[in-house]
């Protein structure tokens, strides 16, 4: 009937995961409790779960992503202290359970908080950079989201029932076939990543098109900011790279369900082919995390320098060859399988190759600062210490790269520190310096400034703590995922590291206070005009928040730095220009489409997982008739009146008014 | 916090702490001679090892020429054009300059061909299936990775170790790699390249040790619960007690036949070194054709999760 | 900038609809361009899908783990004729899209009915060989030569089984909604992912069937 669901799934004999769901149900159950009890349930489902406001939605991103990122960071606790202990001894962490965690850390940071961190810092601020009301496909937009959730919810539910993936990040064959991991750990994680990467195919089509579709009158390609440059590399790279990681866990699906033999030993399988498919997958993958957080530091670095970006066409160009380059180096990730020398030295010189036009990116940066006026702004602490902090790893990869090298640093724990060097420096510096910056945008006040520096400190110093240690005892020939070890030098180094992940920590401490105490004193801390920085780009001419249609007219864009030279032109004037002609606007009808669809794809997933059929048919069903419901509406657009659109935008006028014509130095 | 008509920046007390905790280009520089001295990749006893440090040192070298005054610039370019800094110059248009457009593309694209020379004529030289100079001829290995332990054969003695390697000392090592279950990966640091070991496969890899001693070996890529008590000794002895060795391995009882290596083929860890003191000629060929089939993996437990029938050693 | 500096709010509204090239200079693009537009990565992204499907298949076209290969196994006849369903499903498909265009409804029902009947023939077809190879002991659990052919053609198949739910929504659609225009453009996706089908089916003819028969 339940398929393979036994009672025996829930882990009542194993205490830390047992106590470690409880403490989440607790949370989750309080806050359930506060909503509801507080009246708040029909305001979220209006103006948030049925939302296909671009706005709301990378909020929702954005929040998911910290959430997730606390989750995924105490696996990486426990993972650094069960390392500090485990010398000589088995540590605390029996080896069944320490594969779930370093499984669990690597998939929730990739999937779960550094992918919807940037997909929503992209979903909020591309519409508004490009001078547009929304996204292509707004409804499209919301299920996109919700459908990322599911494969979040379905990864923290096998923690509970069940188990997950022991397999590592990447479940490589034939560890990850039936036959060597029986249980339903490695079904979780593809399932989980397949719902979750509809969402992400349907988000990157999303972009794309919005990006090269629907621009705002006069918005060329060359007066976009780099920014949307970025996004647009970053979403042709989910296009065409996402349908890969859909067939390759397929296949490894056919094989657990139904037998199939792509990657078994036997019966021809062929194992090196997943290593060659999922990484043709993986490689663009770490570009379409970077390439964004590049594009926050290049608004922030100019915003925070009081010029414009240096060389934007180098940036441009930079940013596309990296963009189509990404695809021509994925052996890098098995230098050591033995594909001989001509193939090793080919792909090695291409994965030299892209440091090119990332290095032009960092000199550009650097250039951007010369001769400018730097305000040490939080965002900007991120900024720079992402430009020391990711040439570092950005170096420790060009060794790598060097088949020879990479011989003898392949799955060592320097390979690790590589990673997180640039994962962390670049990736997540890049997502909260964006979330810094454009808070006070998406909220209308600023967070506290004080806490973020002291959340950059301890991020920085903790990183340094954390990884220099591993880049050290890789060199000394320790591998990744080991439970336990004898040796006597890697000891102190992984003492170190474990007091590392502490300070980050305290980092995180210190972002959530930042949050707490900046909701908590908002109201002293609103920005009328909402435009906090002086910035450069269209997203700071519309109110904080901006209005439900963003742009009351669809501006009418004349150069680069569009509202930057209308800015100075009004400043200089000592006024705004004249009152535009205001019109009433259609805008997009919120929709549960997409919480419904995703409501089925969890029940789908959680069949599948426990082979549940009748389970998997009613939702697929359900998602096929929510499809169809959506089809059916008549109304797909309401109206904003004109009047509402002239009273708001004339609020926000208003208040660029008295701050045009306040006198100061 | 308006900033819009308002450009003053942060207080400049910030950043002077943070000079004093950002001064980190020393820091790699200091750790290259810390860890000479340790074990492991920087410590070869071989030269494959003593090669592919020597790529790695220099290209580490090359790299710091830029990677070193671009953190420098970084920080001195932050602190000097502080918004609060008014003797710095201040050139708000200005946003483009051939001359460092053509700087900035050629100097990264420069050290990229150098390296890429390295990398290519690297990529030779070192390739794993490259032999070494035949100064002797060379020792066969042939070496199966199991769950979770190494077997390494020795065909021209007929002989077998379980969980050590013994190699004599200047001799070329050629070995042959085939696992009997999943991926793995066989890794000596101190001697050198890691290779992979795939089921139905065989993989080479040519080491030589130079110096005598016991070097930590180990498995290098993860490969299921009894992971972590996958390593092994890898010992360097001189040819005459390598010989002894070798005679000694001959008078062992354990005979590995194809029931002996079906018993081996049954997940355990934690297997104290063992030889065998004959081998059924031609087992690691029909090992590596899948005539032998590869091992079976873990059964399901009650609780649906998978148990292996490793040894509850940890 | 001249005494007539914009506001920070401005006059946007296009000079006229020519002006709207999405490219910039008009603004955004109508929404039928938008929709196929975003219709096409997506078919981008399906086609990305297929090509990992066939490498796998290039890949594993040898290992027959001394099973049956594709000269034992492939029925051309058959595929002759399911290739002929397909490819003229696709012209009633071009049919419908003309009739739809002159919003004649009789026509577009009927040739959409054509369309499914076509590749519901097809689909049945397909069934019918992947039974028959089943029962020959010759099935995807038989060796990675089976199972990447029966992962790519499945995957194909599975495609025109969505293609058929949605071809019956859209007859379902037309007769109770008539020709408006956010239908028509569903149908303009429709009628582009029945043809992008099409165009996978000459690839999988060719390079599985034809290729593995003859040489």
């Amino acid at each position: 009937m339940l398929g393979k669901l036994t009672w025996e799934a829930i882990p009542f004999n194993e205490p830390i995961p047992l106590i470690a769901a409880g403490v989440v149900g607790l949370i989750l159950a309080a806050v359930l409790a506060w909503v509801v009890l507080k009246g708040h349930l029909p305001y979220l489902w209006r103006e948030w779960i049925t939302s296909v406001d671009h706005k709301r939605i990378g909020v929702m991103y954005c929040v998911l992503a910290l959430v997730m990122l606390i989750r995924g960071f105490i696996d990486a606790v426990m993972m650094r202290s069960q390392q500090a202990l485990a010398f000589h001894g088995p540590g605390y962490l029996p080896p069944e359970h320490y594969d779930q965690i370093f499984s669990a850390h690597g998939t929730i940071m990739i999937f779960f908080v550094a992918m919807p961190f940037v997909v929503g810092l992209m979903n909020y601020v591309v519409p508004l950079q490009l001078g547009v009301r929304d996204v292509a496909f707004p409804t499209l937009n919301s299920v996109a989201f919700w459908l990322t959730a599911t494969g979040a919810l379905l990864v923290n539910v096998s923690m509970v029932v069940g188990e997950f993936a022991r397999t590592g990040w990447l479940p490589f064959p034939p560890l990850s076939e039936l036959a060597y991991s029986p249980g339903v750990g490695v079904d979780y994680y593809c399932w989980a990543l397949q719902l979750s990467g509809i969402g992400t195919l349907v988000g990157g089509i999303n972009l794309v098109t919005t990006i090269l579709k629907t621009r705002a009158p006069g918005m060329r390609y060359t007066r976009m900011p780099v920014f949307c440059w970025t996004s647009l590399a970053s979403n042709l790279l989910i296009v065409a790279s996402f349908p890969v990681l859909t067939a390759t866990l397929a296949m490894l699906l056919l094989d657990r369900y139904l037998g199939f033999h792509f990657f078994t030993n036997e019966a021809g399988g062929n194992p090196m082919m997943f290593m060659n498919l999922i990484w043709i997958w993986g490689h663009p993958e770490v570009y379409i995390l970077v390439l964004p957080a590049f594009g926050v530091f290049s608004e922030v670095v100019s915003t925070f320098s009081g010029k414009p970006l240096f060389g934007y066409r180098s940036m441009v160009m930079a940013t596309m060859a990296i963009c189509i380059l990404s695809f021509l180096v994925w052996l890098h990730h098995f230098f050591t399988m033995g594909a001989g020398a001509d193939v090793n030295g080919f792909f090695g010189v291409m994965t030299m190759i892209i440091a090119v036009p990332t290095g032009v990116k960092v000199f550009n940066w650097l250039f951007t600062m010369y001769r400018g006026r730097v305000r040490f702004t939080a965002a900007m602490h991120w900024a720079i210490g992402f430009m020391v902090t990711f040439v570092i790893g950005g170096m420790t990869g060009v060794l790598m790269s060097i088949p020879p090298a990479d011989f003898v640093l392949h799955n060592s724990l320097f390979l690790v520190a590589h990673f997180h060097n640039v994962a962390i420096g670049a990736v997540l510096f890049g997502a909260l310096a964006g979330y810094t910056f454009w808070f006070p945008k998406a909220f209308g006040f600023a967070l506290d400034e004080r806490l973020g520096k002291a959340a950059f400190w301890c991020w920085l110093i903790g990183f340094y703590v954390a990884f220099v240690p591993l880049y050290v005892v890789g060199l000394e020939g320790m591998t990744r995922r080991l439970q336990h070890y004898d040796q006597p030098q890697w000891h102190p180094w992984l003492l170190v590291a474990g007091v590392g992940s502490l300070i980050i920590l305290c980092g995180i401490g210190f972002l959530v206070a930042q949050l707490v105490v900046s909701i908590r004193s908002r109201v002293r801390r609103t920005e009328p005009t909402g435009d906090p920085w002086d910035a450069r780009t269209l997203e700071w001419a519309t109110s904080s928040p901006p209005p439900y249609f963003n742009f009351a007219v669809m501006p009418n864009v004349k150069g680069e730095e569009h509202y930057w030279n209308i800015k100075q032109a009004a400043r200089k004037r000592m006024a705004l220009g004249p009152e535009p002609e205001y019109e009433a606007i259609e805008m997009p009808r919120n929709s549960p489409t997409g919480f419904v669809t995703a409501f089925f794809g969890t029940v789908i997933g959680f069949a599948l997982v426990w082979h549940i059929v009748w389970m998997a048919i009613l939702g697929l069903a359900g998602a096929y008739a929510t499809f169809v419901v959506f089809a059916w509406r008549d109304h797909g657009e309401e109206v904003v009146s004109r009047d509402e659109v002239a009273r708001i935008d004339r609020a926000n006028r208003l208040a660029r008014k008295v701050a045009i014509t306040e006198v100061t130095t | 916090m308006r900033f819009m008509m308002n450009n003053r920046g942060c207080r400049p007390q910030t950043l002077k702490s943070g000079l004093r905790g950002r001064g980190r280009a020393v820091v790699p520089a200091a750790l290259i001679v810390m860890l000479s001295g340790c074990e492991g990749v920087l410590d070869p006893a071989g030269p494959i090892g003593r090669s592919e440090r020597l790529i790695l040192l220099d290209s580490l070298a090359i790299m710091l020429a830029i990677v070193v005054p671009t953190i420098l610039c970084t920080l001195a370019f932050a602190w000097w054009f502080r918004a609060s800094n008014r003797r710095a110059a201040y050139a708000p248009t200005w946003e483009y300059s051939g001359r460092l457009e053509l700087l900035v593309w050629s100097v990264p694209a420069l050290v990229v061909c150098f390296l890429g020379g390295i990398a290519w004529i690297g990529s030779h030289d070192l390739d794993p299936a490259k032999p070494l100079p035949p100064v002797r001829p060379a020792l066969e290995v042939d070496v199966v990775a199991l769950d979770w332990k190494w077997l390494f054969i020795y065909p021209e003695q007929h002989v077998a170790s379980l969980n050590r390697l013994v190699t004599p000392i200047g001799t070329p090592l050629h070995l042959r790699l085939t696992s009997a279950s999943v991926m793995n990966v066989f890794f000596v640091p101190q001697l050198g390249s890691e290779i992979y070991a795939m089921n139905g496969m065989v993989t080479e890899l040519n080491l030589q040790a130079d110096r005598e001693g016991h070097f930590f070996g180990l498995a290098a890529h993860f490969n299921g619960d009894g992971f972590s008590d996958m390593t092994f000794d890898t010992e360097s002895v001189s040819s005459k007690m390598f010989d002894d060795w070798v005679r000694r391995a001959q008078s062992a009882e354990p005979v590995l036949d194809a029931a002996a290596y079906r018993e081996l083929l049954r997940q355990s860890v934690n297997v104290a070194p063992m030889m065998f003191g004959r081998v059924t000629p031609g087992l690691f060929d029909a090992v590596a054709t899948q005539a032998l089939p590869p091992g079976e993996g873990p059964k399901l437990s009650a609780r649906g999760d998978a148990k292996t029938s490793a040894d509850d050693s940890t | 900038m001249s005494a007539e500096a914009p506001a920070v709010s401005m006059i946007a509204a296009p000079a006229s609809p020519v002006d709207v090239t999405g490219h910039g200079d008009g603004g955004p693009a109508p929404r039928h361009i938008i929709v196929g537009y975003g219709f096409w990565i997506f078919l981008i992204s399906d086609i990305v899908m297929f090509s990992a499907f066939f490498a796998a298949y290039a890949v594993l076209a040898s290992a027959t783990a001394g099973g049956p290969g594709p000269k034992q196994l492939f029925d051309l006849h058959n595929v002759a004729i399911e290739t002929a369903c397909l490819l003229l499903s696709s012209f009633s498909c071009g049919i419908a899209s003309l009739a739809v265009a002159d919003r004649r409804i009789w026509l577009t029902q009927g040739a959409l009915l054509v369309t499914g009947l076509l590749g519901a023939t097809f689909l049945g077809l397909e069934v019918h060989e992947f039974a028959h190879l089943v029962a020959a002991n010759a099935g995807p659990e038989r060796s990675a030569f089976l199972s990447s052919f029966f992962a790519l053609v499945g995957c194909h198949g599975a495609h025109i089984t969505a293609g058929l739910l949605w071809l019956g929504t859209m007859m379902a659609q037309f007769q109770a909604k008539g020709f408006r225009a956010d239908i028509r453009r569903r149908y303009l996706c429709f009628s582009l992912f029945w043809h992008a089908l099409d165009i996978v089916w000459v690839a999988i003819f060719s390079l599985v069937y034809l290729n593995g028969a003859l040489t």
